[in-house]
């Protein structure tokens, strides 16, 4: 333990006052930038813990990951086999288009419950110790993308198994997906804030999901008229999913534009939603007690 | 074992002597009029918690919001339902010093550590700390019971900021400080309580901090590891600045080197370690009878401790003379009666065991009145808990919890509750 410790001039010096770090916005980003590359090694090392942990209680294992959207895709297949929805989906057969349709959605789902579901998890460590957190907001993210990568080794069985078209545009479907990601991530972590305070927040989010997925082409194709073509435009998910599909289908890319303006904002808001956590924890933290 | 770390009791601000290594001049903490209001309701509370996260992203924010460091908030300051959780707190700290934060429980002193840790943000005042942080607070934060103990050292070790590096250069020392080397790579969930707090602590102190904050952390596991927790606590100490928090008054008083009795979120009392903690007892004191809970038999009319308050104060080794009056419908026969003497700490320290003098407790009104030769306890508030138990040793005929308190006074500290009577002692050098 006795060694020679560092001469004054090292040492790091932090102010705590009441002072709002808005004021300061070079310095507020510097810390930023510093605390999420501080925060990677912690980061992957709280992924590598939750994901060991997910799974080694488990008889199913990673069947779980595939479950949710693999009952919400059969319950489409059934009611368009059946013939009480009619969908036609062109070239795709619908039963792949419908799986293609929940699995992204479900990553996108995934994407905006992450941030308040493990800031929740976290919160006696939160309360407790002062570590870099944007740390445990990127495990989270880690784990939405491992859960995707699961999930498309279903998509690739899914798409063998009904001969989907395969193009070039295959290519851009990583593109396509981050958009997604992104977009879920950014609706998030403006929710973070709010659902760390109110249990509210991570309650409505499932009832939210489930009605926001009907109001956007996940099962069905987009349409151009009516509420629902309304919806298709202006829907700001719409698109991503549009397009991750359109991708993944060797189609013609319809809502690249809108895709391209969905994709930046998203970039926009997460930046500025890790900036607004920031500035938040603090006062969430003063809430939590423990 | 213990390397014991004199208390240097010293006026504060004193000039330390001009041997001392310029270092040990650097101030890593300073602590300036810091105030933090918290809100017991707890749907308030979040509420006041939204509205400050807003105000915080608000750009537009009128700067007098934020007060500046030497403007002192007051009542007009708290908005409904709020209190001052820490008010006005200002200190020091140098490299080798250490600070004692004593208080009742809700004094304040872990709001004000977690405002020190940088956990919250304090409402007015400013805190600046310099070096690296080292915070014993929450001992095994996020250990995941599923996983080894070797994989949640370096999870553990990442959460508190330590590199990879300095753990697979300690990771020995760090098994065998904890003494789990045989269930290492077992789940931590098989462990005991014990075990997870002393792998907690191995890792936690396997950084070199400038500022250490121990919060209470000693108060768990057995005495061998406590006596090794502050052998490395000691071997540490002269290196940093330490903020400690603990009810146990002896450790405090040898390991710090100056006290600050907090009550209400204020400061009461700041300087040499043996004056706040005389404060603090003197105020324990004040407050007596509040706790005081007494059950009786259906046949007891009423019990009386006569004198209880205001507390009796008694020198260190002399004798004790307790009087009660006690009224009783029957006759009642007794099988045991006691009378413990109780520390702040909650401890038992002492027993006046009257059972073979008090054969029966006889009917109408009667005085019983009880010597203790010596009262060869530490100096201290002791509260007294009376017990009658009937002749079957299980029906309650009269417990009285914390029915008085006695105030021992004279004797210094002596790091222990009761001091043993000494006789010859003799000192034996082989090279003489």
């Amino acid at each position: 333990m006795a060694t020679s410790c560092p001469s004054p001039a090292e040492l790091t010096e932090r102010t705590y006052s009441p002072e709002p770090l808005l004021g300061h916005p070079g310095k507020l980003l510097k810390a930023l930038v510093d605390d999420l590359l501080a925060g990677r090694e912690l980061a992957w090392r709280l992924f590598v813990r939750d994901l060991s942990a997910q799974y080694r209680q488990t008889c199913f294992g990673y069947l779980w990951a595939f479950l949710p959207p693999l009952v919400a895709s059969l319950t489409f297949i059934f009611l368009n086999s059946q013939g009480i929805v009619e969908i036609d989906t062109g070239a795709v057969p619908y039963a792949a288009f419908a799986m293609m349709g929940t699995l992204l959605w479900q990553g996108f789902v995934d994407a905006v419950t992450s941030p308040v579901q493990t800031l929740s998890a976290a919160k006696p460590m939160l309360a407790k110790i002062n570590f870099p957190r944007e740390a445990i907001l990127l495990a989270g993210f880690y784990m939405v993308l491992f859960n995707f990568a699961i999930r498309m080794v279903l998509l690739v069985g899914v798409m063998l198994w009904w001969h989907v078209p395969v193009s070039g545009g295959l290519a851009f479907f990583p593109v396509a997906l981050a958009g997604l990601l992104l977009c879920g991530s950014a609706i998030g972590l403006a929710l973070a804030p709010i659902g760390t305070l109110y249990g509210d927040v991570s309650k409505s989010i499932p009832i939210f999901a489930q009605f926001l997925m009907l109001l956007t082409p996940v099962v069905y194709p987009a349409r151009t008229d009516g509420l629902a073509g309304w919806l298709a435009t202006w829907n700001p998910i719409s698109p991503l999913i549009v397009t991750a599909r359109e991708t993944l289908s060797g189609q013609d890319l319809t809502l690249l534009l809108p895709f391209a303006i969905v994709t930046i904002a998203s970039g926009l808001i997460t930046l500025a939603g890790l900036i607004a956590f920031r500035l938040a924890m603090p006062h969430l933290i003063a809430r939590m007690g423990g | 074992m213990l390397t014991t770390i004199t208390p240097v009791e010293k006026p504060l601000n004193a000039p330390r002597s001009a041997s001392a290594p310029a270092r040990s001049e650097e101030v890593l903490v300073d602590v300036r009029h810091v105030s933090k209001k918290f809100c017991r309701d707890l749907k308030r509370s979040l509420w006041y918690g939204m509205k400050d996260v807003l105000s915080e992203m608000n750009p537009w924010q009128k700067k007098s919001a934020a007060r500046s460091a030497e403007s002192l908030p007051d009542e007009s300051d708290l908005r409904a339902g709020e209190f001052w959780a820490v008010h006005d707190v200002s200190f020091q700290l140098r490299r080798g010093e250490c600070l004692g934060l004593i208080g009742h429980n809700g004094a304040g002193k872990t709001t004000l550590l977690k405002i020190l840790n940088g956990l919250i943000k304090p409402d007015s005042g400013s805190v600046t700390m310099r070096g690296r942080i080292g915070a014993l607070i929450a001992l095994g934060a996020g250990f995941n019971p599923i996983l080894s103990g070797r994989e949640n050292i370096y999870i553990n070790a990442a959460i508190l900021g330590i590199s990879k590096k300095e753990i697979d250069e300690q990771i020995d020392s760090i098994i065998d400080f904890a003494e789990i080397r045989e269930f290492i790579d077992a789940p931590v969930q098989s462990y005991s309580s014990g075990m997870q707090v002393r792998l907690g602590f191995a890792v936690a102190t396997a950084m070199k901090p400038d500022v250490l904050i121990l919060d209470e952390v000693l108060a768990v596991g057995d005495a061998a590891f406590r006596a090794k927790c502050f052998k490395r606590i000691g071997s540490i100490a002269k290196d940093c600045a330490i903020i400690f928090v603990s009810h146990d008054q002896s450790q405090m008083a040898r390991i710090c080197t100056q006290a600050m009795l907090m009550a209400s979120g204020r400061r009461l009392y700041y300087g040499t370690t043996a004056e706040a903690i005389d404060q603090y007892n003197a105020a324990q004191a004040a407050k007596s009878g509040t706790a005081y809970t007494l059950h009786t038999h259906e046949a007891i009319q009423s019990f009386e401790l006569l004198e209880s308050s205001p507390p009796k104060t008694v020198q260190a080794g002399s004798p004790l003379t307790l009087k009660m009056k006690i009224k009783s419908q029957k006759h009642l026969p007794v099988g045991i009666a006691f009378i413990n003497f109780v520390d702040l700490a909650a401890t038992t320290v002492g027993q006046a065991d009257f059972s073979s003098h008090l054969e029966a407790i006889p009917e109408g009104e009667s005085e019983i009145s009880l010597t203790i030769d010596r009262v060869d306890l530490a100096q201290g508030i002791y509260s007294l808990n009376l017990a009658i138990f009937a002749g079957n040793k299980v029906e309650t005929l009269v417990h009285g919890v914390s029915c008085a308190q006695v105030n021992v006074a004279g004797a210094p500290y002596m790091w222990c509750a009761y001091k043993m009577p000494l006789g010859a002692v003799n000192v034996q050098n082989a090279q003489s």
